[in-house]
Parts: C-alpha cells; sequence; structure tokens
C-alpha cells in the first residue's frame, strides 16, 4: 500500500465513515455559530445600546424638567443629545461622558479631557461604526457645512463641518484643543467626531472636523 | 453526531422534530445571550478611539 492509512480505510471503513462524518458535523456546526456571531455582532449588540440609549434620554429629559445644570461631568452619565441632520431627522443620540468599552457601548462618548460642548477647545466625540447600533455609520458621507447639533442642558450647540480626515489610529493630535496642531491655544470651539475606518476594521480611524457656528440658550 | 442525537429522541418523528427544534433554540438563546457577550471584548473590528 502506498497511500499510508489507506489500510486503515479498508480495515475499518465504518469508523473512518463515523470520523469523517464527526468532522463534517463539527465544521458545519462552527460555522453556523460563527455566522451567528456575525449577526450578533451587527444587530444582537444594538438592542443593547437601544436599551441604554433610553435610559440616557430619561436621564436628561428629568434633569432638563428640572432646570439641572451641569456641575461636574461623572463617567456614565448622559452628557447632551447629538442629532445630525443630513443623516435623517430621526437620527438623535444621547451623548455619554467617557470614551471607556462600557460607555461606547450605550452610545456616542465624550473624550473626558476633552472641551465641553460649546466650549473654547475641542469637544472630541467616539462611537460605534458597526456594533452597537452603530451611532457613526455613516458620518463619512457628512459634507462641508453640514450641522452638527449638541443639545446640552444649557443651550443647543450647532456646528457646522469642516473636513474629513483618516488617520492611524494613535494619531492623538486629533484631539487637541486646535485639531492637529498640539500646543495651540484654542480661540474657537471645535468639535471632532473620531470612529472606525475601514468598516468592520481597526485600522485607521475616520475623523471629522467642526466649528461652533450658533449657540441658542435653553429659554425654558 | 446528529444521527445519534435524532435516535435519542423519543416518540414519533413528528415530535422529535419539534423536540429538535426547541433544542436548536436553547443553543441559539444561550450563545446570543450569554456565550456571545462574553467574547464580543475580544473581537477589535470596531475600535473608535484614538489613544496613544
Amino acid at each position: 500500500m502506498a497511500i499510508p492509512g489507506a489500510r486503515i480505510v479498508q480495515e475499518y471503513p465504518d469508523r473512518m465513515r463515523a470520523m469523517l462524518r464527526a468532522v463534517g458535523e463539527t465544521s458545519i456546526t462552527a460555522g453556523l455559530i460563527l455566522m451567528l456571531f456575525c449577526a450578533y455582532l451587527l444587530w444582537g449588540t444594538g438592542a443593547y445600546t437601544q436599551r441604554q440609549q433610553l435610559l440616557l434620554q430619561r436621564e436628561l429629559a428629568a434633569d432638563r424638567a428640572a432646570q439641572e445644570r451641569l456641575r461636574t461631568v461623572r463617567p456614565g452619565q448622559a452628557l447632551a443629545v447629538l442629532r445630525i441632520p443630513r443623516l435623517g431627522h430621526d437620527y438623535e443620540y444621547a451623548i455619554v461622558e467617557g470614551v471607556g468599552s462600557t460607555h461606547l457601548k450605550r452610545g456616542p462618548g465624550h473624550y473626558p479631557d476633552s472641551a465641553m460642548p460649546g466650549q473654547t477647545g475641542n469637544f472630541v466625540l467616539s462611537g460605534h461604526r458597526t456594533t452597537y447600533a452603530a451611532p457613526f455609520n455613516e458620518i463619512d458621507e457628512l459634507e462641508r457645512d453640514d450641522e452638527i447639533v449638541v443639545e446640552a442642558r444649557e443651550a443647543r450647540y450647532t456646528y457646522r463641518v469642516t473636513s474629513q480626515d483618516i488617520v492611524r489610529p494613535d494619531e492623538v493630535d486629533v484631539l487637541a484643543p486646535v485639531p492637529g496642531k498640539p500646543g495651540i491655544r484654542p480661540v474657537r470651539a471645535f468639535i471632532t467626531l473620531t470612529t472606525c475606518h475601514p468598516e468592520y476594521s481597526a485600522a485607521e480611524r475616520l475623523i471629522v472636523y467642526g466649528v461652533l457656528k450658533e449657540t441658542e440658550p435653553r429659554s425654558e | 453526531m446528529y444521527a445519534w442525537l435524532w435516535r435519542k429522541l423519543p416518540g414519533s418523528p413528528r415530535t422529535r422534530v419539534l423536540t429538535a427544534l426547541v433544542l436548536v433554540a436553547a443553543a441559539v438563546a444561550v450563545l446570543w445571550c450569554v456565550v456571545f457577550p462574553l467574547f464580543e471584548p475580544v473581537v477589535t473590528l470596531d475600535e473608535v478611539t484614538v489613544q496613544k
């Protein structure tokens, strides 16, 4: 016999068949589980975010009713509501304070060291692109002068988009008070959105820059 | 493995099909609600922050 193992096949055909069947069945099962896992990543995680968004929105609504202003923000607290009309009139996410994985699962997160909404400096937000309701999935479609509205407890801030960029994941200069120019003192209020790029990858980051256009204090 | 399971299931083919469906649903539920959430943090296909 030239082929090793052929003797075993001849002598134990049933055992061989059973073994091959087990391998085949295991592979098919593993494949189905992987497909299910992909479905979970894309859609299952979104259900969690939706529930958390309701909680955050409720927190904001309660504070608004009580005319509560924020003095100190704790990680995990609802910061403001984000609206981007270009991405749909119903595009609305509650921004959570913090960019840890637990925070970003709940919605777009605010870098704690960056400026607060409307403040001079850089108001930086990160959001998921493909999982957890994917709030920043379509921010690559934003064009110059598109509006980014941030409704904080004290006022509504409208930013306008200025540009987009794709950077390496460690390019922390985009977080600087003047985005891309660390060490320079800001005189304007900027907004910076970050998410992953390309979609389904952690290779790069997509960055959208904007600048404050209008502030409307809450009149209630 | 599946043939063995099928032989182990009691009752008529009809009840076997129903039991099998319930078992599949249970397996999917355990994966979806328990196993996948545990494994999700390991998969980094959606890293969104910029950091050193």
